[in-house]
């Protein structure tokens, strides 16, 4: 059994269940190294340097193990090493490297964990430790969370440290002289008299040493490379048309598939295929799980075919349509759905029974993650190999899950990640990847690229869960004085540890993230989560939990502070606790002219501010109320992440969060007919146009002394700021999401 | 058979009349830079030119452009030559994901064609049917600004 599977029988270790069960695992264990995967993979010539560096005769690459959907993973991580090794930055390759272990992911277990970013106390210390230790021994390679940076700045930097040093060692021997006088520039080193060696033509003398495991990365302020703006590897790629996606791959003998499964996602209980299989081009089709796959000499065919197969489908196996569904949200506020009371402080009782109460209401919807590259990966099954190419999230599990179902061991299965046209946590599965293994199988010998239509993308997500809050406050002497939020959805982690085949124990922290662990001290203050049951299986969405409690949390803390008769950006200052987090709302206050004359009327602001990913992002929103409807016309944004490592990179990632969580807040919603997606394509979830997109002013803090990551944070206060906003423009307060059911957008 | 030109070069083309350019594209040339992401002219991720003007790919059938000339992404610039939209693109690292920027940059090049030095407005208006995921529009706007300060450029010269 794979070690995944006997990490799998303990159950992932998540919540209050967590700590006891982690113990087992040992501390000694924990901090063995893991082999380095890399020397079996490499040729003749070719050396390895820690899991991170190769170096051959054309130079060194960087392995940048995490998946490159978009947020510049690649690049970000592979600087970290070129720092280090003082490399040339526009002649380091960058590759993603095998599936392994040694790539685990330390610190996205530890989201998991029930202490809030702002716990730096033992016990929440420890915790964070024992994600490391369960992330490596169920050998995690994730990417999510907002971790990809995080995890690895330490280990990184180190890597390249130590493969500097191994090199500086080399070099004095090979010339005689002492390593003191050596120092290390553009991809070589420098002689005392200036000559330059480099590192390739000292790999081989270097690559007998042994890897010092306390080399020292740089101090920041020796840095050449990072926190500079820096041009992405894969910028010129991607602007000439010459980026290769999986859906791109083109091989030698390769057929074209699609599916077409229910859209309902109840079983099959019969099809006619006669006349798909009849069309010109059509090779095979294969019975997959709940539908049919149909191979064909062209895409276009394939996806012809699939529609004319008549499916005589199951129901769903969940509540058929979306008032039903919310009917079993809305009947979740119960003590035995109760999943989790992680926040309660002071006298709330007292508190309501002194100020004055306020009460609301709020709904948030699925939405689907719709990549703009539909779900693709090909397959190819021969002599006894399996290959696969795809962009994905969890390479290790993908490749073990395959190995499975191809009946193959896991080293019989070579993985390759490519770079995925979007993800936003879609790439977390393994769904697309099965059907590929299934159509290989039935087409043997020969490279099968499976791509879905944009119909089955959508109906076949797995959604951000649909989400109702209840909030119970109360204020008084023009301040908030109680804040009680009941927050009910369903568990994302069970539903989609579930299908990734590991049980979870324990409270799901992501029902209420986002809300639970905010740094404000109010006087009186509980946060408490009810678990929907399972209905449309659901999964991990740009920022999570906190894309829903974003918009929960700060929708009702400004209708408090609108009821205290107080201002929404200087009632947060004073209530917020945590210094971090002050400056950042200060900032977005000082970016926004926020104190100086009122908008006119018709204009309105709105803030919002949300700790999430362990990243205190503010966010102001300025909107015009005209003719056509509501314009966005500015948006400041600021974040705290420790240290930017490219602020190129961190502008873009901070913008575009901005407009995933505006556009979806606008206009993006999925409903349920039948147990299927009303909106199966994009015109039915637009997201925001362009013609939309406001000014976005960006201001990066780092006051603080962890690295954070940046591609989640921005989203979940952009919602909130944004009705906060059209409710100061109209006086019309929104508690449903999309704001378009209630307002029209210019 | 359809005759057409695909970047210049004439190519023939085998294939059912009803058959969307995307696909004869992708997959009888094998040229991938114009991407499939909806299939019915909403996210604009397949845009090419067709005679000069933007076209959604995966609306027009081939069996429409016999004697036509396509131009797609790969006809504009190479990696190391990119043509000046593309440099734009690449100076102001606009792509994330990267996936539609092939059909941003071809749109374009139709916008800068029509509109030399266009407005906010124009590139509001034009641009619209181009679906960015990952929110990258303020950096189109600044390339389309910047592409067309450079066309200007090359053409005064």
């Amino acid at each position: 059994m794979s070690r995944l599977g006997r990490i799998a029988r303990r159950t992932f270790l998540l919540g209050s269940a967590a700590v006891a069960g982690g113990v087992a695992i040992g501390y000694w264990a924990w901090k063995r190294p893991v082999a380095n995967p890399l020397p079996a993979t490499l040729p003749e010539g070719a050396h390895a340097f820690t899991p991170y560096v190769v170096i051959d005769a054309g130079g060194v690459r960087v392995i940048a193990p995490r998946a490159e959907v978009g947020q510049g993973i690649a690049s970000s991580l592979a600087a970290l090493v070129a720092e280090e090794m003082d490399l040339d930055w526009p002649t380091v390759r960058i590759e993603h490297g095998p599936p392994s272990g040694a790539y685990y992911n330390g610190k996205v277990a530890a989201e998991g964990f029930p202490f809030a970013a702002t716990d730096s106390g033992m016990l929440a210390r420890g915790a964070r430790g024992l994600g490391d230790a369960v992330a490596k021994f169920a050998d995690l390679q994730i990417t999510g969370g907002s971790t990809s940076v995080a995890d690895a700045f330490d280990k990184m930097r180190q890597a390249g440290a130590a493969a500097r040093a191994v090199l500086l060692s080399a070099a004095a021997e090979r010339e005689g002289v002492p390593r003191s006088g050596l120092r290390t520039e553009a991809g070589a080193v420098i002689l005392p008299d200036g000559r330059r060696v480099p590192y390739p033509a000292l790999a081989e003398l270097a690559a007998g040493r042994d890897i010092p495991l306390d080399a020292e990365p740089k101090a920041p302020r020796d840095w050449r490379l990072l926190g500079r703006p820096m041009q992405r590897h894969d910028i010129i790629a991607k602007s000439t048309g010459t980026a290769r996606y999986a859906i791109d791959m083109d091989l030698p003998d390769m057929v074209f598939a699609t599916v077409r499964t229910n859209p309902a996602r109840g079983g099959l209980n019969g099809m006619d295929a006669d006349a798909a299989a009849a069309m010109p081009g059509v090779l095979k089709i294969v019975p997959v799980d709940g539908g049919a796959g149909v191979i064909a000499d062209n895409s276009w065919t394939a996806m012809q075919a699939a529609n004319a197969i008549d499916f005589s489908w199951g129901p769903p196996p969940f509540p058929a349509d979306s008032a039903t569904m919310w009917e079993q949200v809305a009947a979740s506020f119960t003590e035995d759905r109760r999943d989790s009371r992680l926040k309660d402080e002071g006298d709330l009782g007292a508190a309501l029974a002194e100020g004055e109460i306020v009460e609301a209401e709020y709904r948030v919807p699925y939405l689907a993650h719709a990549p703009l590259e539909p779900m693709t990966a090909v397959a190819r099954l021969a002599d006894g190999r399996l290959d696969l190419w795809t962009g994905t999230q969890i390479p290790v599990f993908a490749r073990d899950r395959a190995a499975d179902r191809a009946g193959l061991d896991a080293g019989a299965v070579t993985l390759h990640v490519l770079p995925a046209g979007g993800s936003f946590g879609r790439r977390l599965e393994d769904d697309c990847i099965a059907q590929a293994v299934d159509l290989a199988m039935a087409m043997p010998g020969r490279p099968v690229k499976l791509t879905w239509s944009r119909e089955e993308d959508m109906a076949r997500d797995f959604p951000r869960p649909m989400a109702m809050a209840r909030g119970r406050g109360a204020v008084s002497g023009g301040r908030v004085t109680g804040f009680d939020l009941s927050v009910a959805a369903q568990s994302v982690t069970a539903s989609q540890m579930g299908r990734l085949g590991m049980p979870v124990a324990g409270p799901d922290v992501t029902i209420v993230a986002g809300a639970w662990d905010q740094p404000y001290a109010m006087p009186a203050c509980r946060v408490t989560g009810y678990r929907v049951p399972e209905m449309v299986p659901v999964s991990s969405w740009r920022s999570v939990g906190a894309s829903m409690n974003g918009f929960f949390h700060e929708s009702f803390l400004d209708e408090l502070i609108h009821a205290a008769g107080a201002d929404p950006l200087e009632e947060r200052l004073r209530l917020i606790d945590d210094p971090l987090s002050r400056k950042v709302l200060e900032a977005v206050g000082e970016m926004s002219g926020w104190a100086g004359p009122r908008p006119a009327d018709g204009i309105g602001r709105g803030v919002a501010f949300t700790l999430s990913f362990g990243v205190p992002t503010a966010e102001i929103v300025e909107v015009r109320n005209t003719e056509s409807g509501i314009a966005i016309d500015r948006v400041w944004v600021a974040a705290e992440v420790g240290r930017i490592i490219d602020p190129i990179n961190f502008e873009n990632q901070m913008q575009g969060g901005v407009v995933w969580g505006l556009g979806h807040a606008m206009n993006c919603e999925l409903t349920f007919t039948e147990g299927r997606p009303d909106q199966n394509q994009l015109n039915l979830f637009e997201g925001m146009r362009i013609g939309q997109c406001p000014e976005i002013a960006v201001h990066g803090l780092e006051n603080g002394d962890t690295v954070r990551g940046i591609g989640e944070p921005p989203v979940p206060p952009a919602a909130p700021a944004l009705a906060n906003a059209i409710f100061a423009a109209t006086g019309q307060r929104i508690r449903d999401l999309p704001l378009w059911n209630a307002v029209d957008f210019a | 058979m359809i005759r057409l030109k695909v970047n210049g070069t004439p190519r023939t083309v085998t294939a059912p009349a009803d058959m969307p350019l995307l696909w004869v594209l992708r997959d009888v040339l094998r040229l991938t830079g114009t991407k499939y992401g909806c299939g019915i002219g909403h996210c604009g991720a397949c845009t090419v030119l067709i005679d000069g003007a933007r076209a959604n790919a995966c609306l027009t059938t081939i069996g429409s452009l016999d004697g036509a000339e396509v131009t797609t992404i790969e006809g504009l610039g190479t990696p190391a030559a990119p043509h000046p939209v593309q440099a734009a693109w690449i100076d102001h690292q606009v792509a994330q994901c990267g996936y539609c920027q092939s059909g941003q940059i071809m749109a374009a090049m139709d916008l800068l064609a029509q509109r030399p030095d266009p407005t906010d407005q124009d590139i509001a208006d034009f641009m619209w049917g181009n679906i960015c995921r990952c929110g990258t529009y303020p950096r189109i706007r600044t390339a389309i600004r910047d592409a067309a300060a450079r066309l200007r450029a090359e053409t005064a010269e």
